[in-house]
């Protein structure tokens, strides 16, 4: 194993330890998201891997991973901003603030991440902020009623190395320390 | 009409304290979780059955009904899951209630899993609640510390352990088999039934699986009783409703409401009226996979019997407003868009017709549009129509069905004049 070993394998177990018995299959997807904590996505060996701990096939695995959007299976900027573009976030403006990400990070539709490295974009279906559309998330942190110039700020912050505060909840310091969350571990510890 | 409403659900969102067991507990939280553990099961059963509560995720299903399905005597064990998989477009009800008051959902699923004698539930949260997880994790832990949930709940000798589940960006596994299928650690597609999950759900054993809002209003119909519950809201859909308005309102947000109350009051004293007072033009009363309806509409109760005889759905109650400057034609496009995102591919006029429908729809929008197409909507329409294994096809035929019947006109324009009629319009919406 390389990507669960020590203590990352100790997660695993643990994960694996809160479903009933004969049921670990269960914990396929907390350790999906365990194992993009530790790969910043989800690698050929983290599919492997995780088919190795339930004893079930990669490509068992890689059904399960592939069919979900927040499992990435492509190389992955440190931070991914999602824009929601559904109908509640469209009428108010959503596409222009989706245009304006772009436009600030630098980047073409379709691009999957920024030349440095920081930044995947992502167009969002329906993220359940409808109440304060366009609704945005940064590493799953959500910011409100975003405007085009909001998204210019919102994207110069991380370019400065540091994380704007959400609406709500708190701020990740990455994709990949969202991802541990995820996972139902918590934060990292802080070292 | 809507002033009256003494807040249910919503009765503590003035309390950030709220949030937090202590607060929840002053406000009279547990009292329903410490009768209910000295009633018998069955009795819990009938007093839900009796208050009339139908299941406020879509299909309105009667929940005590749907409890007393489950068989507790197969030598399996009973499982509840609680659907937070709150996926639908328009739809963000559970996320503030979970986010204002979690305990009141955990007290809601205790009291569902004594009614069945359940020991291990489950909450499948969306992935993308991920601060509102986080908030259930904390709650979780709160009330474990309380003896609320664990090894002897309330003292009773009872055991209930709840397991959180995070999902990862899946409309369809708010279906509840697919959800079944994602907990399993399969893909989320769904599954034939029967059997249904009162008999085999998760793990292949009996399982109520109960949405958000459902299972917080359970905690009040035990400790105030079916009567009570039944004091508000209509006949046959008692209680009140949380619904979410968003889009061109001035208010959009989530609002608690009496069944049956005119949508034209969420509109106008909730939610403020259309923004900027202009003229209404649609509305999906309960989500993107609700038939649209228009301004001919407004005195409509939203209810489940009121809205299905206007040809919609109660749905989730979600409801996006469009005004005069919105595009229906591009508004389609969008939303069926969705569901060709969202399809699981297992069923042909699902996975075929959403990806054929948004590419025929985003030809009309973008002028290209042929006088064959307007009829050839209409087949697809009704070729994904209860042609497929779950109901996410047909919220694409909703989609397409209701915009023809109330907009055909729009299509046409669109197809006549090579170009979409509101297109400059539409730019200039928010500027």
């Amino acid at each position: 194993m390389t990507v669960f070993e020590g203590s990352v394998l100790a997660d695993a177990r643990a994960i694996i330890e809160r479903y009933p018995k004969g049921r670990e299959r269960s914990a396929v997807m907390p350790l999906l998201y365990l194992g993009q904590s530790v790969d910043g996505m989800v690698s050929r060996d983290v599919l492997r891997e995780i088919g190795t701990l339930l004893a079930i096939t990669t490509a068992e695995v890689e059904a399960v991973a592939s069919f979900y959007s927040m499992y990435r299976l492509r190389p992955t900027g440190t931070h991914v901003v999602s824009v929601c573009t559904n109908l509640a976030c469209k009428l108010r403006g959503a596409e222009a603030v989706y245009e304006a990400a772009h436009r600030s990070a630098g980047m073409n539709r379709g691009q999957e991440v920024s030349r440095d490295g920081l930044l995947t974009l992502h167009e969002e279906e329906c993220l359940g902020v409808c109440d304060f559309a366009p609704a945005v998330q940064i590493d799953f942190a959500n910011h409100d009623a975003v405007t085009p110039e909001r998204m210019h700020e919102l994207i110069a912050s991380l370019r400065a190395g540091e994380m704007p505060e959400p609406a709500r909840g708190r701020a990740f310091a990455s994709f990949r320390g969202a991802c541990r969350v995820l996972a139902g571990l918590g934060e990292e510890p802080s070292p | 009409m809507t002033d009256a409403l003494e807040p249910r659900l919503t009765r503590n969102w003035g309390d950030p304290s709220a949030v937090g067991v202590d607060g929840y507990v002053a406000a009279g939280g547990y009292e329903a979780l410490h009768e209910a553990v000295g009633m018998a099961p069955a009795d819990v059963i009938e007093t839900v059955k009796a208050s009339g509560l139908r299941g406020r995720g879509g299909a309105g299903f009667p929940t005590g009904m749907k409890w007393g399905f489950v068989p507790t005597d197969t030598g399996k064990p009973t499982y509840v899951v609680v659907n937070f998989d709150e996926s639908e477009p328009g739809t963000c009800n559970n996320r503030e209630l979970v986010e204002r008051e979690p305990h009141r959902l955990l007290e809601g699923t205790a009291i569902a899993a004594l009614a069945i004698g359940c020991q291990a539930a489950f909450i499948y949260v969306r992935g993308e609640y991920l601060w509102q997880s986080m908030v259930l994790e904390r709650a979780i832990e709160e009330a474990y510390e309380k003896g609320f949930l664990g090894a002897d709940v309330c003292r009773s000798g009872a055991r209930i352990d709840i397991v959180l589940h995070r999902g990862a960006g899946a409309y369809i596994c708010g279906e509840e088999t697919a959800l079944l299928n994602s907990l399993e650690g399969l893909r989320g597609q769904p599954r034939l039934r029967p059997p249904f999950p009162a008999v085999e759900g998760l793990y292949a054993s009996p399982t109520v699986i109960n949405n958000v809002e459902t299972l917080m209003n359970v905690p009040d119909i035990i400790a105030r009783g079916a009567d009570w519950f039944r004091s508000v809201g209509t006949e046959k859909s008692p209680g009140t409703k949380m619904v979410t308005i968003s889009g061109k309102v001035e208010r959009p947000g989530n609002y608690e409401v009496a069944l049956g109350t005119p949508f034209r009051a969420v509109l106008e004293d909730l939610a403020g009226g259309v923004l900027r007072g202009r003229p209404l033009k649609a509305w999906t009363p309960g989500g993107s996979s609700t038939p649209m309806l228009t301004a001919d509409h407004v005195d409509v109760g939203l209810d489940y019997e009121s809205l299905a005889a206007a040809g919609s759905m109660l749905g989730t109650a979600a409801i996006m407003v469009m005004d005069e400057t919105d595009c229906v034609v591009d508004c389609a496009a969008r939303m069926v868009e969705f569901y060709a995102h969202e399809s699981c591919g297992k069923c042909t006029p699902c996975r075929e017709g959403s990806w054929w429908a948004t590419r025929v729809l985003e030809r009309i929008e973008g002028g290209h549009g042929r006088e064959e197409d307007l009829p050839l909507m209409g087949e697809m329409g009704n070729n994904i129509l209860f042609k497929a294994f779950c109901a996410l096809a047909d919220g694409t035929a909703s989609v397409i069905n209701s915009s023809l019947l109330h907009f055909a006109d729009e299509f046409d324009e669109h197809v006549r004049l090579g170009r979409c009629p509101l297109k400059v319009v539409h730019a200039e919406v928010l500027a």
